[in-house]
C-alpha cells in the first residue's frame, strides 16, 4: 500500500517518524518553527525543535557536538550554496571524529540543504554543488529524485552513524509521488533503475533524473530503448549497477545539473572508463550545465542548463543515429 | 645557474611583482614574519607592513577583504596557510570572487591570487595534510594553478598575479625546501593553461600534478631501464586545463595513467579521465588508470601516512596495469 | 576608540515607539530635503510597481522589497559621490536607486534583459553599477561585509580619501563573517561605515528567535568601533547621523557603525506567504511611514509644501512607467553570453 504526497512532505514524514521512533533525534535550523503553531514544535517541543539564527558554521558545529554526545541531529541549512559559508564544519570536523578516534566516536547527523532553484534565483542560489562533497572521505551524500526516495533516504540518513548531506531539489519540492505506507528506508549506495532499456544507459542524479526520463520517453517513441539509472546517493556510489547496465548496452550518457568540470558526471565517467572499458562501444558523454555561473535572465539560464533536447542529442550521437527532425 | 628552493622562489617572485607594481599587496596570517615555510621571507622588510599585512585568524574575512581590494584597484595576494582551512573561506571564494565578473555582466573584475598549500607527508594528520584542489576546479570563474617546482613557480606565479581573475595557487608543503637550480637570467613568465611535457615517450602517457610530477619522472626513469618509454605531462594549471596537449599524447601512446596526491575517488584525475575518454576513445588501447590516495582521511601515524601517500611504486603499478 | 554610545530613538526592541518627531537639524536645507523626498518616492513607486510585475512574471526570480525602509537608503546614499563605493545586500533596489543606478537599467536587469545594468546576468540580488559606485548586492547574508573593508584598504594604499559603505541587516549580525570583518576594520582603522538596517527579521525569523541582542550597535563597542542607533524611519535623523559619520570617514577616521531601526512593510520576498508576520503591528509602523513623516517635517521647517510632495510622487510614478517601457523594449541577452563572461580577459 502506498500514499501520494509531495516530495517535501515525504521528507517531513521521515523526520517526524524518526523523531517519534527515537527521542535522540533533534531537528533545528533556519527559518523553521518560527511560529508556536509549527507542527514539529507542537508535537516534539522546543527542546527538540528549534529555529536558529543565520549562523551556518555554528549550526553545523553544534550538531556535531550534539551527535558526539549521543543525539542524532537533523539540521536545516536552507540553500546549498550557504553550505560554502560553513564548509570547514561540513568536511573538517564531523567527518573526522570517527577516523581520528579510531572508531570510538561516531557522528550521526544529517545536514539538509536545497539546491537548483533554477527559476531566476541567479548566481548564488541555484548552483548544484553536491559534487564538491563527493570526494570527502567520511561524508555521505544523498540526492533523492522522487518522494519515495526522499522519504526512504531521509530515514536512512537519520539512522546512519555518519554525517550525511541530504540535498533536496527546490523545483521538486511540490512534485507528488507514491510513497510506501509504513516504515520506508532506502539503503545508501544502491542505485535504482528508474526505467529499463537495452540500447543505452542514462545515469542521472537528483533533478536530472526527470530530464533523463523525459528524454527516454521521447526516444522510446522512436524505438530507442534507454535504461535510466539513478544512483540516489553519490557517496557511497553504486558503480556496479551502472557497470552491469553498460555491459548490456555498451553506451553511456551521463546527465548532471551541475557544471561539467570536476562534476559527479566526470567521476562516474572515469570509473566506468576504467572498470567498464571493454564493454564500451562509444565514448561516454556528459550532458551537464555549462561551465559558468547560472545566469538570472531566463533564456540564458535555459541555455546554460541541461534539458531533454540536449540529452536526446547526446544519445543520438552515442548510438550514431540521425538527429530527429524537431 | 642559481641554486634556490621552491619557497625562496615564491618570495623572490612576490618581491619582483611588488617592485614592478605598487598595487600588489600581500595579506595573510604571519606573512610579515615570513610565514611558516618562509615563502614571504623578506617582503615586510623591503615593502613595509602597509603592503605586507599580517592578519588575524579570519580566513573568510581576509579573503573578502582581498575581493573588495581587488574590486577597488589593488592586486592582492592572500595566503591561506593550509588548504585544509579553505573551507572557512569557500563562500567568499566561490560566491564572492568567482562569480563577480559574470554576475555584474562583466563590470567587476577580481584580480586576486590566493596562495595556499596542501599535501601529506609531514605528519600533519587529517586536518593539515589534505589535497583539496578538486573542489576548486568545480567552480567556474576560478583558475587553479599547481606548481610542481621552483621553475614553475617562477613561470606561473607572475601570470597568476597579472591575471584579471581570481587564481588559486596550491603549493606543496613537501616541495618548499627542495633544491633546484634556475638560470641566472631568470625564468620568463608563461601563460596559464599550458601543460609542460616533462619527458618524451611513446609507450604510455603519465599525467601527474605537483609533487607527483617528480614521482612520475622517477617512475619513467625506471621504466626506461626496462625498455618502456613513458611520456610525463604536468598540466600545471587544472583550470584552464590543457586538454589538447594531453589528448595528443594519448593518441600517440594509447595508454594513460593519471597520478595525484588527492583521494583517487572524486579527485581531479576523474575530470582528466572523463575528458580524455571522450576525446580519445578510439585511440585508447587500455582503460585509463588513476593513481591517488585511498578514500580515507589522512592518518597521523608515520607508517600509515607513508602507506597512504601515493608515489613512484604506485605509479609503476598503474603503468603495469595499462600495459597489461 | 572614538567613543560614540548608542542612541535610542524611543521604544524598545524595534518598537516604532511614539517619541516626538525631530523637526530636522540645521544641517538639512530645502534642496537636500527635496532630494530625500524625491529619492524615497522613486524607491517606493518603483517597488510598488515591481510587485505586480513580479506576480505577472514580467519580473522573474527572487525579488526582495524594502517598502517602509526607504529613509535609510535615501539618507545614506544621496550624500555619497559616485567614486565612494556602496556594497548592498539582497534587499538592494532602494540602495541602488538612491546611489544613482538608472531606473530603466535596474528594471531591465530585474526582467533579465540585455540592457540591464548587469546585462541580465545578475538579477535583483546581484545588482552592480560600477559607474555609480554601486559595487554590488549579494545573496549571501553578510557575505560582502569584508569587501567594503578591502575597498577602503585599497583606497588608503592608493592614496585616495574615499570611504566605503556597506549595508547589512540585523540577521547578518549573527554571522561569523560580521565579527571577523568588524574586528579587521577596527584593527586596521580603515574608513568604512557599516550601515545596519535593523528591521527585526532575519529572513523569516523574528529577532526574538535569533538573538537576545536588541541593538546591533551594542556589538560594536567590544571591537572598539564607534556606533550610534537612530530612528531609521526618520530620514532627517538618518541623514544627519550619516553626514557626521561620512565627514569623519572622509577625513580618514576608522570604522563606524550606524544602526537604523526600521521595518519592512512586506514579506521577505515577493510571494512570501508571510504567515510568520501575522502577529506584527504593521499598522503602528505605517503611522511612521518615512515619506509622510518627511512631508510633515518639511512643512514645519518650511522646506517644501504638500503640493511639492504630490508633484514628487507624480514625477516618480512617471519615471517608473518610463522605466517599464524601456525595460520591456529591451531584448533578452544572447544566450551564448556566459562563455564570454565567465572569465575576465586581460
Amino acid at each position: 500500500m502506498s500514499h501520494v504526497i509531495p516530495y517535501i512532505a515525504a521528507i517531513q514524514e521521515a523526520i517526524r517518524e524518526e523523531m517519534e521512533r527515537d527521542e535522540r533525534v533533534l531537528y533545528f535550523g533556519q527559518n523553521m518553527a518560527t511560529s508556536p503553531e509549527d507542527p514539529f514544535l507542537k508535537q516534539f517541543g522546543p527542546d527538540r525543535v528549534r529555529v536558529t539564527p543565520i549562523s551556518e558554521t555554528a549550526e553545523i558545529g553544534m550538531a556535531t557536538g550534539a551527535a558526539v554526545a549521543g543525539y542524532r541531529p537533523v539540521v536545516e541549512l536552507y540553500m546549498a550554496e550557504f553550505l560554502l559559508v560553513a564548509t570547514d564544519q561540513v568536511v573538517n570536523e564531523g567527518t573526522r571524529f570517527h577516523f581520528m578516534s579510531k572508531g570510538a566516536v561516531s557522528v550521526p547527523m544529517v545536514m539538509v540543504a536545497g539546491y537548483g532553484f533554477t527559476a531566476g534565483w541567479a548566481g548564488q542560489h541555484t548552483g548544484s554543488i553536491y559534487g564538491m562533497f563527493m570526494g570527502v572521505p567520511g561524508l555521505k551524500v544523498a540526492l533523492p529524485s522522487t518522494p519515495a526516495d526522499a522519504k526512504g533516504l531521509m530515514t536512512t540518513a537519520i539512522r546512519d552513524d555518519n554525517p550525511v548531506l541530504f540535498f533536496q531539489n527546490y523545483l521538486l519540492l511540490l512534485e507528488e509521488g507514491e510513497v510506501p505506507d509504513g516504515e520506508h528506508a532506502v539503503p545508501f549506495g544502491v542505485a535504482d533503475v528508474k526505467r529499463s532499456g537495452s540500447d543505452l544507459t542514462l545515469v542521472a542524479t537528483g533533478y536530472a533524473v526527470h530530464t533523463a526520463l523525459g528524454a527516454a520517453e521521447s526516444l522510446a517513441r522512436r524505438g530507442v530503448s534507454v535504461e535510466v539509472i539513478d544512483p540516489r546517493t553519490i557517496a557511497p556510489l553504486d558503480v556496479d549497477t551502472i557497470l552491469s547496465s553498460v555491459a548490456r548496452t555498451g553506451h553511456l550518457v551521463l546527465v548532471d545539473q551541475a557544471t561539467r568540470h570536476s562534476s559527479v558526471a566526470a567521476v562516474i565517467a572515469a570509473e566506468v572508463a576504467e572498470l567498464g572499458f571493454s564493454s564500451l562501444e562509444a565514448p561516454i558523454s556528459m550532458v551537464t550545465a555549462l561551465d559558468s555561473s547560472i545566469a538570472y535572465s531566463k533564456p540564458v539560464e535555459e541555455f546554460v542548463l541541461p534539458d531533454e533536447h540536449k540529452v536526446v542529442r547526446a544519445v543520438e550521437a552515442s548510438l550514431g543515429l540521425a538527429p530527429a527532425s524537431s | 645557474m642559481t641554486e634556490t628552493t621552491y619557497a625562496a622562489t615564491i618570495a623572490a617572485t612576490l618581491a619582483a611583482a611588488m617592485r614592478a607594481d605598487e598595487r600588489v599587496v600581500v595579506l595573510g596570517e604571519d606573512v610579515a614574519l615570513g610565514g611558516p615555510y618562509l615563502a614571504t621571507k623578506g617582503l615586510a622588510e623591503e615593502f613595509g607592513t602597509a603592503r605586507v599585512v599580517n592578519t588575524p585568524i579570519s580566513e573568510a574575512a581576509i579573503c573578502g577583504v582581498a575581493i573588495g581590494a581587488a574590486q577597488s584597484g589593488l592586486r592582492p595576494v592572500v595566503e591561506v596557510m593550509f588548504v585544509d582551512f579553505i573551507g572557512l573561506a569557500l563562500d567568499q571564494l566561490v560566491n564572492g570572487a568567482a562569480k563577480a565578473h559574470f554576475m555584474s555582466g562583466g563590470q567587476l573584475c577580481v584580480p586576486m591570487v590566493l596562495r595556499t598549500q596542501g599535501g601529506a607527508g609531514q605528519r600533519g594528520a587529517a586536518q593539515h595534510s589534505q589535497s583539496l584542489e578538486s573542489w576548486l576546479t568545480h567552480v567556474p570563474g576560478l583558475k587553479v594553478v599547481v606548481p610542481a617546482s621552483a621553475r614553475e613557480v617562477a613561470a606561473l606565479l607572475p601570470s597568476a598575479i597579472a591575471d584579471p581573475n581570481p587564481v588559486v595557487v596550491v603549493e606543496s608543503k613537501t616541495l618548499y625546501f627542495r633544491h633546484e637550480t634556475l638560470p641566472d637570467e631568470g625564468v620568463s613568465p608563461e601563460p596559464l593553461g599550458h601543460a609542460r611535457v616533462v619527458r618524451r615517450g611513446d609507450d604510455v602517457t603519465i599525467v601527474a600534478t605537483s609533487k607527483m610530477v617528480h614521482e612520475a619522472t622517477e617512475a619513467a626513469a625506471r621504466l626506461s631501464e626496462h625498455g618502456v618509454e613513458a611520456e610525463v605531462i604536468d598540466p600545471r594549471t587544472l583550470v584552464p586545463l590543457d586538454l589538447p596537449t594531453i589528448a595528443a599524447s594519448v593518441r600517440r601512446t594509447g595508454r594513460l595513467v593519471i597520478a595525484h596526491e588527492a583521494v583517487e575517488h572524486g579527485g581531479f584525475g576523474a575530470e582528466i579521465a572523463a575528458e580524455v575518454q571522450e576525446a580519445c576513445f578510439y585511440d585508447l588501447d587500455a582503460p585509463i588508470v588513476r593513481v591517488g590516495a585511498p578514500f580515507t582521511p589522512v592518518p597521523l601515524s608515520p607508517a600509515l601516512e607513508d602507506a597512504y601517500v601515493p608515489g613512484t611504486a604506485e605509479i609503476l603499478d598503474g603503468v603495469r596495469r595499462v600495459l597489461g | 576608540m572614538a567613543g560614540g554610545g548608542t542612541g535610542d530613538p524611543g521604544g524598545g526592541a524595534g518598537d516604532p515607539g511614539g517619541g516626538a518627531e525631530d523637526p530636522g537639524g540645521g544641517a538639512l536645507d530645502a534642496a537636500a530635503a527635496e532630494r530625500l523626498l524625491a529619492t524615497m518616492w522613486r524607491i517606493r513607486a518603483f517597488e510598488e510597481r515591481l510587485e505586480p510585475l513580479k506576480r505577472s512574471s514580467m519580473v522573474h526570480g527572487l525579488t526582495h522589497l524594502s517598502i517602509g525602509q526607504e529613509a535609510v537608503a535615501a539618507g545614506v546614499c544621496t550624500q555619497l559621490r559616485d567614486d565612494e563605493p556602496v556594497y548592498s545586500n539582497h534587499r538592494a533596489n532602494g540602495h541602488a536607486l538612491a546611489k544613482g543606478v538608472d531606473m530603466g537599467k535596474l528594471l531591465a536587469e530585474l526582467m533579465g534583459r540585455a540592457d540591464g545594468c548587469c546585462r541580465g546576468l545578475g538579477g535583483s540580488m546581484h545588482v552592480v553599477d560600477v559607474a555609480h559606485g554601486f559595487l554590488g548586492a549579494t545573496g549571501v547574508v553578510g557575505g560582502n561585509l569584508p569587501f567594503a573593508v578591502g575597498s577602503a584598504l585599497a583606497s588608503r594604499l592608493l592614496g585616495r580619501a574615499r570611504p566605503a559603505v556597506v549595508f547589512f541587516g540585523d540577521g547578518a549580525a549573527q554571522t561569523g563573517i560580521f565579527a571577523e570583518t568588524v574586528n579587521l576594520a577596527s584593527l586596521w582603522q580603515v574608513p568604512v561605515v557599516f550601515v545596519c538596517e535593523n528591521n527585526g527579521f532575519a529572513e523569516f525569523t523574528p529577532r526574538s528567535a535569533h538573538t537576545r541582542v536588541e541593538r546591533v550597535s551594542d556589538l560594536a563597542a567590544p571591537f572598539c568601533v564607534a556606533a550610534r542607533t537612530v530612528d531609521g524611519n526618520d530620514v532627517v535623523e538618518v541623514h544627519g547621523a550619516f553626514a557626521d559619520a561620512l565627514s569623519q570617514a572622509r577625513a580618514g577616521s576608522g570604522p563606524y557603525l550606524l544602526e537604523c531601526l526600521t521595518h519592512r512593510l512586506s514579506g521577505h520576498y515577493v510571494g512570501d506567504p508571510g504567515g510568520y508576520r501575522a502577529a506584527l503591528e504593521d499598522e503602528a509602523w505605517r503611522a511612521r511611514d518615512p515619506i509622510a513623516r518627511l512631508v510633515r517635517q518639511a512643512a514645519a521647517a518650511g522646506w517644501f509644501d504638500a503640493e511639492h510632495a504630490r508633484a514628487a510622487e507624480a514625477a516618480a510614478r512617471d519615471e517608473v512607467e518610463a522605466a517599464v517601457a524601456f525595460a520591456l523594449g529591451s531584448p533578452f541577452p544572447d544566450p551564448s553570453i556566459p562563455a564570454e563572461l565567465t572569465y575576465a580577459r586581460s
